[in-house]
């Protein structure tokens, strides 16, 4: 045995306690609304294309096989909920976790736990509403919070950087970071779009959102599309919102993307990005795009992290504080 | 010199920053959920002393800094340099106003600071955290008064100038704390 190795969990019992709680409070919540709970797999033979998602990747080998094949575990439970919702599943959720590589910091673990949840003929602003109400329940008592704000991407980043994403050129948003002594931002950001909106958003308005409230962001740029659909009649914004509490994102939403076309367009697209990058190209998910093709029900989901979720109900400073096992205790 | 990417910034690391040698402070991971990752630093140039934030893309790299910090003894300033010797080797150097900043008025002769040596002169120094000094010159207090309430400036042979009590006296020794500038004892010879 080696002296001095450090078995005890980060987390304090109170910690593991209020997590029980959260997990508990949680499955009330739906059952009560008829929200079907499912697992999928964490093992997946399909990565996301998401360029900056880095999946851990392993080997399966059946029995007395010697190569075996590549296996991911999955970035988020997506792809396979969608699944479930094309074969009908009606309205479902899943508390799984969730493995993401390079990611590590105080709001990041590698690995970590997701809620996610799929509503078919929800519009954007009812998930919202139902988000807006688990949050409420859940954080209630420990906070005490003004009632929510919902406000667009455009009209935030307006307000706290001063600059329009949606039509600023790229000299424009350099000017706003120079502005506002960011000079390394030109270097970081150069011609990329995308990149510009994450530095401008994370440094200049992201700390202000979710303050004694929680602030719903919705209305993304196009760039930002990720899988969410496009914004009928305005081709500058798709229909995605991401929640904040205390200048911390905890949820991403989505009215989700259901046409296979233009899902396996974004997916070329991403993998033209990898290529561009000199990352590794994973296979399309096949099986996802065969299921769109035989109908995703119109539906909108969202995934939120519960860990980031229990340190605004405990306080804690950094993720680690309410985790048994973080990584480097694993 | 070796080259340091963001996952190994940490605190205390000394790294080159547009040119100028910089401690770390802090280093956060900054990533939305979708989209891009990056590291907010916060560092102290070396140099100025000044608090420096700045972000890079995960990944990106720094060169390190050669920046050590060496124990020296003080000997003696000549007017424009003060003059500090490593005991082990007896290897002299010399600092400048610059780089001797605030510390100058606690250096005693003989004393041992530390000195932050960059490409090998000195970047700055800085004075031990406990000095004893004598006191060249305060007002007469009250006798009898040991209540230390209130107190008095007295100028210390260094120059430095601290509050004491009433009752310490010219030409006495007393221990300071360098960090806070606040006098703690009487010092007996």
């Amino acid at each position: 045995m080696t002296p001095g190795v450090i078995w005890h969990p980060a987390c304090s019992l109170e910690a593991l306690r209020a997590r029980a709680g959260l997990l508990a409070a949680i499955r009330r919540f739906f059952e009560e609304r008829e929200v079907m709970e499912v697992e999928t797999p964490l093992l997946c033979q399909a990565g996301g294309t998401d360029p900056n998602l880095h999946p851990f990747v392993t080997r399966f080998r059946r029995p007395g096989q010697a190569e075996g094949v590549p296996l991911y575990l999955q970035t988020s439970p997506e792809f396979a909920m969608k699944r479930l919702l094309a074969a009908g599943s009606g309205s479902i959720y899943q508390i799984c976790k969730a493995f993401r590589n390079e990611e590590a910091g105080r709001y990041h673990n590698p690995e970590f736990t997701i809620l996610e949840w799929y509503r078919p003929g929800f519009n954007l602003e009812q998930l919202m509403d139902e988000i807006d109400t688990l949050f409420v329940r859940l954080l209630a008592p420990h906070r005490d919070l003004q009632p929510s704000e919902r406000v667009t991407y455009r009209d935030a980043f307006r307000k706290h950087a001063e600059v329009d994403p949606l039509t600023a050129s790229l000299g424009e948003l350099a000017a706003c970071a120079g502005r506002h002594g960011l000079a390394e931002a030109e270097m970081l950001c150069g011609a990329d779009r995308p990149v510009w909106l994450d530095f401008l958003f994370s440094h200049l308005v992201q700390p202000f959102l979710g303050q004694g409230r929680l602030s719903f962001v919705f209305d993304y740029p196009a760039c930002q599309s990720s899988l969410a659909r496009k914004k009928p009649n305005n081709p500058l914004v798709v229909e995605r919102v991401e929640a904040f509490l205390d200048g911390i994102e905890l949820a991403n939403g989505f009215r989700e993307l259901a046409d296979p076309a233009e899902q396996e367009q974004r997916f070329d697209a991403d993998l033209l990005t990898r290529r561009s990058q000199g990352q590794f190209l994973p296979a399309k998910d096949q099986r996802l795009l065969a299921a769109l093709q035989a109908g995703l029900p119109d539906c909108s989901g969202v995934a939120l992290g519960l860990d980031r979720l229990l340190m605004r109900l405990t306080g804690a400073k950094a993720i680690d504080e309410v985790l048994a096992f973080p990584v480097e205790r694993a | 010199m070796a080259v340091f990417s963001t996952n190994e910034f940490k605190g205390g690391l000394k790294v080159m920053l547009d040119n100028d040698p910089c401690s770390i402070i802090e280093n956060e991971f900054v990533k939305p959920g979708k989209g891009q990752a990056f590291n907010r630093v916060k560092l102290r140039n070396l140099k100025t002393g000044r608090v420096i934030e700045r972000t890079f893309k995960s990944g990106e790299s720094l060169e390190g800094a050669d920046v050590v910090d060496v124990e020296m003894q003080y000997l003696y300033n000549d007017g424009e340099l003060w003059h500090f010797m490593q005991p082990e080797s007896f290897e002299q150097y010399t600092a400048d106003a610059n780089a001797v900043a605030e510390a100058k008025k606690w250096l005693k002769e003989q004393d041992i600071c530390l000195v932050t040596l960059y490409n090998g002169a000195p970047l700055s120094v800085t004075p031990p955290n406990f000095v004893t000094l004598k006191i060249v010159e305060t007002d007469p207090g009250v006798r009898g008064d040991t209540s230390g309430g209130g107190g008095k400036p007295a100028t210390l042979e260094t120059g430095a100038v601290v509050r004491v009590p009433l009752f310490v006296q010219t030409e006495e020794v007393i221990k300071v704390d360098t960090r806070t500038g606040e006098y703690l004892s009487r010092v007996k010879e």
